[in-house]
């Protein structure tokens, strides 16, 4: 079995996806002759024609628009908006119809589609190429959001988002496109190609939506991450000599509550890392669920470490991420609570 | 801060900038004034082959399709040559829009429904153009169309048992009267956010496309939300895409209180806004029935044979208020929609039928009271299933339905806390 990249496993679920199913369309800015500015469409309007893998005007609101169009007809678009912070012209679309299609039809109509988009900092891409925007559509009823954390996971629960009649907002850890990321930007960057979950079929395989990973087992404490931030929770762990239990939750909505439950209960603590701020971002959903499930059980207080309130500044960048180092302490804040 | 800028004493000085308000006119209480409305003469507008390059069409913008003339008559090149059983369908399903609208409008104010929405004075938009499309072309409407759903033969009951959220509600309560849904005939669902589905109908006109398939889409605006991002979308995905599909600006010259110039209407007409994109456009009397058939099978025609979209302006006029919920008289002269140079269009068409010989004055009125009649008996059926204020409604149970193809545990968990 050959090793993937993130960006190779993705372009894999797509070709597959292209191959089995004739509904499937992608477009989006540059996704066609070019293959996408991280090339994660490379090769395939070449391999599947250019009717099914298109060039898409810059509007991501008529890219989303067009989509439900194309979804309520009955196939199955996916659309890639170049950056997550690019999304905002299209959350009309995704929120008022995208999202409430089904539900205001009563089954009627429906728009199974799908949207990637790169998100998270990491690459110096300064406030407009680094956002994580995903407590924007979790907070959305309609709409799934999945955040994967290496090639297997990406490969399968792309398609499993394609393949959902729900609309799903794919986000994809651009820092993690082309090797896993422990936070320390000074230490050479690590290929995919050694990491076992660089392992990928060729082939159709899924990860369902709903499930979260128990990526490492611990007594100590549960740490709730997803994205780029499952691989600096691994790290902060193992620097820290922290007995943690990490939870890369994978889909944010629905959530495994059962897998989060089940660990917080057995550890007794909790901490929540994610890159987005912090305001009103999924971990503070994630902290009102964990009391509301878990109040008994906790001996500490939920400890949350996140980007800043701030947008993500340039220069600044590895001041701004939550690397580390700040999950580290945050582990012993959540043991000494 | 005090922003005011002194008096330049230089006579040299540039002339002060001044920015332009479009003048609200007339208000109540004073003449109504259609001296911006160009009258063209019927049969003067000249009728482009149907696959003529698109910037064939553009000097259209600035005419205005017409084929009856004001006696009645129809003329010239875009006289579309229906058989007088056609043009008595088109009136009947006009005539019952008007009767259906009147009932519902009353049964709002009864406090039998919380709203409604009325189509007065633009029947001809929605009937004329379902007649003009095939049944099974998708229509992405607004909330004014509802003469396509009656066009194409929809059950009064069933639209009125959404207007009324009563039990035998299709959408089960959850949409407010008249964005209506039915998809068995194509009619999509309504969203209510203005502009939102005229790309989404570029977009479905792609996928029909994409499969080769035979059905075009047709979506419809108002001419305010035109200003909306969606609009210029839609259009610049149709021309690239060259999707089939039959965009219709429906310019009934108010925006709630706003005038077609708020949105842009002043300095160019609305047809005029597809010379950019490089898309074909038609501006046509939006009250004469067989011009706005004529305009829309002629778009249609194109779309079918791949030689792209058509931008539609239906230039008609909003006889009543917006909605239940606005009072026409507190920004418009309360006797303007009498005075609109255009017409009524059943009037016209039922001036029309007279002149063949095909109608009469007192079939006319016979019909209109078989229509209402026929409302009548709809809503006392409707009403068996429900109102709003006095129910039965769908259970609280299907709040939580539909949200998702299959039910989260989270949604389960909040059915379970209302304790349903």
């Amino acid at each position: 079995m050959p090793g993937m990249t993130m960006v190779q496993a993705l372009n894999s679920a797509m070709d597959v996806m292209l191959g089995r199913d004739p509904d499937v369309v992608i477009f989006g800015e540059d996704v066609g002759f070019y293959g996408g500015v991280f090339r994660v469409t490379d090769g395939l309007q070449k391999k599947h024609g250019q009717e099914r893998v298109f060039d898409a005007p810059i509007a991501e609101g008529g890219m989303l628009a067009v989509a439900v169009g194309m979804g309520a007809y009955g196939l199955r678009p996916i659309v890639e908006i170049q950056f997550a912070d690019y999304i905002y012209p299209a959350t009309d679309q995704l929120i008022s119809a995208a999202a409430r299609l089904r539900y205001r039809s009563a089954g009627e109509f429906w728009a199974p589609l799908t949207v990637r988009a790169p998100c998270g900092g990491g690459i110096f891409g300064g406030q407009t190429h680094s956002q994580s925007v995903e407590a924007i559509f979790t907070h959305v009823c309609g709409l799934k959001t999945v955040i994967p954390s290496n090639p297997y996971d990406a490969k399968g629960l792309l398609i499993s988002a394609i393949e959902d009649d729900d609309p799903v907002v794919f986000f994809e850890p651009k820092r993690l496109y082309n090797g896993p990321f422990d936070g320390h930007p000074d230490r050479p960057s690590v290929p995919w190609t050694n990491h076992p979950q660089s392992e990928v079929p060729e082939g159709h395989y899924t990860v369902p939506l709903g499930k979260a990973a128990l990526v490492r087992e611990g007594a100590a404490v549960t740490v709730l991450v997803y994205g780029t931030m499952v691989h600096v929770a691994l790290t902060a762990a193992e620097e820290a000599s922290i007995d943690a239990e990490i939870i890369d939750l994978r889909t944010l909505l629905p959530l495994d509550i059962e897998t989060i439950v089940t660990s917080v209960k057995k550890t007794g603590r909790c901490v929540i890392a994610h890159e987005a701020t912090r305001t009103c971002g999924f971990g503070a959903e994630l902290a009102a669920l964990v009391q509301e499930h878990c109040f008994y059980h906790l001996e500490a207080p939920i400890v949350r470490v996140t980007g800043w309130d701030t947008p993500y500044p340039h220069a600044l960048e590895w001041d701004y991420f939550p690397g580390p180092v700040r999950v580290a302490d945050g582990l012993r804040r959540a043991l000494e609570g | 801060m005090d922003t005011a800028i002194p008096p330049s004493s230089d006579s040299n000085a540039p002339p002060r900038l001044k920015l332009h308000i479009p003048p609200h006119h007339p208000a109540p209480g004073e003449t109504p004034d259609f001296s911006y409305v160009r009258r063209y003469a019927a049969g003067v507008t000249e009728r482009p082959a149907t696959d003529v390059p698109a910037h064939a069409t553009h000097e259209l913008a600035y005419h205005l399709i017409r084929v009856l003339d004001d006696d009645g008559a129809a003329v010239g090149a875009w006289d579309p040559k229906l058989d007088p059983e056609t043009l008595r369908r088109g009136l009947r399903a006009m005539m019952l829009t008007r009767a259906y609208d009147d009932r519902m409008m009353r049964a709002q104010r009864r406090g039998k429904t919380s709203f409604y929405m009325k189509c007065t004075g633009e029947e001809a938009v929605a009937v004329a153009q379902a007649f003009a499309l095939a049944p099974d072309d998708m229509a992405f409407p607004t909330y004014r169309q509802q003469g396509i759903l009656i066009a194409r033969g929809w059950p009064l009951l069933d639209m009125m048992c959404q207007c009324y959220s009563n039990a035998k509600d299709r959408l089960k309560g959850r949409q407010l009267p008249v964005l209506y849904s039915a998809r068995e005939a194509s009619f999509f669902s309504l969203a209510g956010n203005l502009g939102n589905q005229f790309p989404q109908a570029v977009g479905w006109a792609m996928a029909s496309a994409y499969k080769g398939d035979h059905r075009i889409a047709a979506a419809w605006t108002g001419e305010g939300a035109t200003a909306e991002g969606d609009f210029h979308h839609a259009l610049t995905f149709a021309s690239v895409y060259r999707a089939p599909v039959v965009l219709n600006v429906v310019n009934n010259q108010w925006a709630i209180s706003s005038h077609q110039e708020v949105a842009g209407g002043e300095e160019a007409t609305f047809a005029a806004r597809a010379i950019g994109f490089g898309l074909a456009c038609l501006r046509v009397d939006g009250n004469d029935f067989l011009a706005v058939y004529a305009a829309t099978q002629w778009a249609a025609a194109r779309a079918r044979a791949n030689h792209g979209a058509t931008l539609i302006e239906l230039f008609t006029y909003r006889a009543g208020p917006h909605s239940t919920s606005d009072d026409p008289n507190r920004y418009r002269p309360e006797d303007e929609w009498k005075l609109w140079p255009l017409g009524d269009p059943i009037e016209r068409l039922s001036r029309h039928l007279v002149r063949l010989g095909e109608w009469s004055p007192e079939r006319h009125a016979q019909l209109e009271s078989e229509l209402a009649d026929e409302v009548r008996d709809a809503a006392r059926e409707a009403e068996r299933y429900g109102t709003l204020d006095q129910g039965p409604h769908f259970s609280a149970k299907t709040m939580f339905e539909d949200v998702f193809k299959e039910m989260p545990w989270h949604l389960r968990r909040q059915r379970q806390e209302l304790g349903v």
